[in-house]
């Protein structure tokens, strides 16, 4: 056993530091292990300071000596070059651990194993756990809003028929492709239209009216979210165009028409379509508060809609425009033909952004007395006969929202790298 | 006779799980020019990168004017500035002048007063003729200008080794003759050269060694006329066949 | 309009406001104009965006670079961080502090003191107050520091393009912007004494702390969601940019014999910023923007107190949210401005 030296590891004598160190990093790893998940100190006979700093001073030690340059191992060489290059990296890499296992224990017994979600009232969360209970009893709520129990059948047709509906195109046959641009961006918003006017919304047809006010939750998530999608998209790429165009009224038009409405927050925007837009029009015509609500977000996000947009059009190399009017095309076959598909292209992961910001957004619709789902667990959280769950209620929120979320940001990942191979 | 400038032993490379350079042994004497061929992912470009430790070798040993490359890396940069490197896609910095980009090593490196420096970079610019230029911008250039002033920007540091890899590949054909032109006079004032190129002509002109390679391994290495004559391997003949 | 019975008219302003704010940067109360009311509103909205600004730049930033460390645990949790904290709505996570967190916070007479002088209770952080004697005298040391480090500089610089001497920059710089202040200390007659927050009983079960500072947790939770929020937008923008800048370049000022921190600071970090800091910048204005939902929380910035109470007193709708708009317009068009002049400015020229 010749030149030990513990500052150098090296590979001569591999075996003593590569057991050495893996044996103290395991220990440490141990200690915090029992301490977190069993609860057992086992340096209680240190002061708590140093016991506390202890794992990871022995993690970092073993840490260091398994840092072994070109062992001919090559998981241990994987490992070293990735987690181990240095003393910081491998204090964070402990840190993170450790962190990772001080956290879960916590964690999961508030999640799972404490919570509770049998029972009918408050009285059956005893346990210092979630009380999903909550959840579950007002699990309609945050889904309906107060939308009428015996009529959330009609939501529920129409939300089917919806989805149903979105994947005409996956199964259209080669005939009808071309006309699935026009289905999209006419035809569905129509019949999504009319399914929320005479079954949603009901008055005629036998069904009985259930006024804006009472919808709420998820389905008024939905609804809010979809129209001011369908409609700030179309608006969107005409200011971008607008802002493009060589007339001078048009263009200064587009560019105040952008700046404005990205300028000022949402809040004061639907602070303006509440209270100043009934002002504007004349009397007796009543516009209802959600169709305020949509004109507005489908207004404010079809300004950043047409900045991504004019991005993409920008990007489009000037050749482009070139070949399609030397072929003989007008302003508007150029764009519908050759500019838009390669500009939309290029841009998909900004609008997807943009559409992600509008989802996020649509709770801000509260200042109008308008409760989509986040609105609904502030109401419940005030309940007098439910009060304290907040946290079960926002973390319930967070995970809907973030699972939304996340499909939306990856479909549009999957959507770009399709289009990214098919040039 | 001295010492070879580049000594090369046993040198391999793996990336991962690939080995991409085998058993490379090489001797570089001052002053001569080597041209390295062959196809790509022969790992030409991976030879030459090792030489100023752009990749570092994991078994064997490469020894620059004296000095043996390791890890130490107090060594690689007194190195780096002994071997000057040109790229295929030029890497000139944007954001800097063409002057700015040649006085930026010497003033930082070298501690060179700048009035210094920039003498030097203007003389510089001047042998490689694009010395108009020094106040314009990379993007405001042609690819043969940038290349040109790559070239220059390199012998600013007055290193004692060029290395070149595969310069003109990214020109337009009636720019590499402009880039060639400055690295056969460069050749000519006496300068080492090692250069990884497709361009046979410049390897007959100015070349006094052409080594080929493929798979990783040095196929063949001879002297120009010989090689070109008389090449031994089938797979230099079949290379050659296809590039002249 | 007028039929409508609707007058028109910014007058207004002047009148007495007689409502009360609760957190204001400035000297305010019922018996002030409407004017003032919107001066504390806007102040509100400014400090709750500075200090926003600030704390997502710092996370941003490091959870940026963390973003691109070879170390794969590293990597993985600055994803993490970003993924989860991005596809929340920002006013779900303002009211999870507000109303969840925070709500978790014991009641001042059960606090324990941080470090013997913080406390961070229920009804808010309870920091010490600063009680400074010949503050000026203080001032005019960091300016004196400032002044000298900019002297230097100039001085280091003319040496180095002159005699290719180079001195120490940063560390001089530092140790100056150190030793002056402290110099003030010293002989200068500054002094510093802190005033500690002191637990009084108002009632049997009423406590609160007396002197100090006590930050509102309406400020603490606005200033929680908004930096966490935006703070994965600017790291997926500093990410961004030091991705940008090709690893050619990396390697060609390698090749010309730069140290590691050379080729950072001569090569990389400029490029890097040219792609970082447009969208970084629209990331702050967003921030600002985004403040205003501090009405969900009651914090009083300009939209709560002007657009809020102010409106539903005077019933003033269109000057009091066109005034609101106008704000907001002005702050992100002279941004705006200054972001297009920026750009201008170190555009890398091209042909």
């Amino acid at each position: 056993m010749k030149n030990i030296n513990f500052l150098k590891p090296n590979k001569q004598n591999f075996y003593v530091y590569f057991y050495t160190g893996i044996a103290l990093f395991a220990l440490s790893v141990l200690d915090v292990f029992l301490s977190s998940f069993f609860e057992i100190n086992t340096t209680s006979f240190l002061p708590s300071s140093i016991s506390f700093i202890l794992p990871i001073i022995i993690g970092t030690i073993g840490l260091h000596l398994i840092r072994i340059e070109y062992s001919g191992i090559k998981s241990l060489d994987i490992i070293n070059k990735n987690i181990n290059t240095n003393t910081f990296n491998a204090f964070l890499t402990l840190s993170i651990i450790f962190l990772i296992i001080k956290a879960t224990p916590p964690a999961m017994s508030w999640f799972v194993f404490d919570a509770t979600i049998s029972g009918d009232s408050k009285e059956a969360c005893t346990s210092e756990g979630a009380c999903w209970t909550y959840i579950k009893i007002w699990f309609n709520r945050f889904v309906y809003g107060m939308y009428p129990n015996e009529y959330q059948w009609r939501i529920n047709i129409s939300f089917i028929l919806l989805i149903g509906l979105a994947f005409v195109g996956y199964f259209s046959t080669e005939g009808l492709k071309k006309y699935l641009t026009l289905y999209y961006v006419i035809i569905y918003p129509i019949i999504a239209f009319i399914l929320i006017y005479y079954l949603i919304s009901g008055g005629s047809l036998g069904l009985d009216w259930v006024e804006t006010g009472a919808w709420g939750g998820l389905s008024l998530t939905f609804i809010v979210s979809f129209f001011c999608l369908i409609f700030c998209f179309p608006i969107g790429m005409i200011l971008a165009l607008g802002r493009r165009s060589s007339l001078p009224t048009i263009r200064y038009f587009s560019v105040g028409f952008i700046e404005f409405w990205r300028g000022v927050p949402l809040i004061t925007v639907l602070f303006m379509s509440s209270v100043m837009f009934p002002m504007f029009l004349p009397d007796g015509f009543f516009l209802d508060k959600l169709v305020r609500v949509i004109i507005a977000i489908s207004l404010f996000e079809a300004a950043y809609v047409a900045e991504v947009i004019r991005g993409g059009l920008q990007a489009l190399p000037r050749g482009q425009y070139d070949a399609a009017k030397s072929l003989g095309m007008g302003y508007w076959k150029m764009h519908i033909f050759v500019i838009l598909p390669q500009a939309l292209k290029l841009v998909i992961p900004g609008i997807a952004n943009t559409f992600l910001a509008l989802v996020k957004d649509t709770p801000l619709i509260f200042v109008v007395g308008l409760l989509e789902i986040v609105g609904m667990l502030n109401l419940a959280k005030t309940n007098p006969k439910w009060l304290g769950f907040a946290m079960e209620g926002y973390v319930f929120a967070a995970i809907i929202f973030w699972i939304i979320c996340y499909a939306m940001s990856k479909y549009s990942y999957n959507l770009e790298a399709k289009y990214k191979t098919e040039r | 006779m001295s010492d070879p400038i580049i000594q090369i032993k046993d040198m391999n490379k793996w990336f991962g799980d690939f080995q991409v350079l085998k058993d490379i042994n090489l001797e570089v004497e001052k002053n001569k020019k080597i041209v390295v061929c062959g196809p790509s992912g022969s790992g030409k470009s991976t030879l030459i990168r090792c030489i100023n430790r752009l990749e570092e070798h994991q078994k064997g040993t490469i020894v620059v004017d004296g000095t043996e490359l390791s890890e130490d890396t107090k060594n690689i940069e007194t190195i780096r500035a002994e071997v000057g490197m040109v790229f295929q896609q030029f890497n000139l910095f944007p954001h800097l002048s063409i002057l700015d980009n040649c006085t930026l090593a010497p003033i930082w490196v070298k501690k060179t007063p700048k009035k210094q420096a920039e003498e030097l970079a203007m003389k510089q610019l001047e042998q490689v003729q694009i010395v108009d230029q020094a106040h314009k911008f990379p993007g405001q250039l042609s690819g043969g200008q940038q290349q040109r002033c790559a070239i220059a920007r390199a012998l600013c540091m007055e290193p004692k080794i060029m290395l070149f890899d595969e310069p003109t590949s990214a020109l337009d054909p009636e720019m590499i003759k402009e880039v060639l032109d400055a690295m056969v006079n460069l050749a000519k004032a006496g300068m080492t050269m090692i250069v990884v190129t497709h361009e046979m002509g410049f390897a007959k002109e100015v070349a006094d060694e052409v080594i080929f390679m493929d798979e990783g391994m040095i196929i063949e290495k001879a002297m120009t006329k010989e090689f070109f004559a008389n090449p031994k391997s089938d797979r230099t003949k079949l290379f050659l066949s296809q590039i002249l | 309009m007028a039929n409508r019975g609707i007058d028109f008219g910014y007058g207004f302003l002047t009148q007495e406001s007689s409502f009360d704010v609760q957190f204001s940067l400035i000297d305010y109360d019922g018996s002030h104009s409407y004017a003032r009311a919107y001066l504390v509103g806007l102040l509100n909205t400014l400090l709750v965006s500075f200090i926003g600004i600030i704390f997502s730049t710092i996370i941003g930033v490091v959870v940026g670079i963390a973003r691109l460390s070879p170390n794969y645990l590293i990597e993985k949790t600055a994803a993490f961080y970003v993924e989860f904290f991005r596809n929340i709505p920002l006013l779900l996570q303002i009211f999870f502090w507000y109303f969840a967190a925070l709500r978790a916070l014991p009641l001042p007479e059960k606090t324990n003191a941080i470090f013997g002088v913080f406390y961070l209770t229920i009804k808010g952080l309870y920091v010490p107050a600063f009680i400074w004697t010949n503050l000026d005298i203080f001032i005019y040391s960091i300016i004196a520091a400032i002044v000298s480090i900019i002297v230097i500089r100039t001085y280091a610089k003319n040496l180095r393009e002159n005699q290719g001497k180079h001195i120490p920059v940063f560390s001089t710089s530092l140790a100056i912007l150190i030793i002056l202040p402290l110099l003030s200390f010293v002989i200068g007659g500054v002094s510093l004494s802190f005033e500690i927050p002191v637990l009084k009983q108002l009632a049997k079960t009423a406590f609160i702390y007396e002197g100090g500072v006590g930050i509102p947790p309406e400020l603490i939770a606005l200033t929680l969601a908004l930096s966490l929020y935006t703070a994965t937008f600017i790291a997926e923008c500093v990410r961004a940019g030091i991705q940008g800048v090709g690893k050619g370049q990396k390697e060609a000022a390698a090749s010309i014999g730069l140290n590691p921190n050379q080729i950072l600071k001569l090569v990389v970090m400029p490029q890097a910023l040219r792609i970082i800091i447009p969208p970084t910048t629209n990331q702050y204005l967003n921030l600002t923007k985004n403040s205003s939902l501090a009405a969900a929380i009651a914090y009083p910035d300009l939209v709560l107190v002007f657009a809020g109470t102010a409106l539903m007193q005077t019933g003033k709708a269109i000057e009091i949210v066109s005034i609101t708009m106008l704000t907001y317009l002005s702050i992100s068009l002279s941004i705006s401005v200054l972001m297009n002049w920026y750009n201008k400015k170190i555009a890398i020229k091209e042909k």
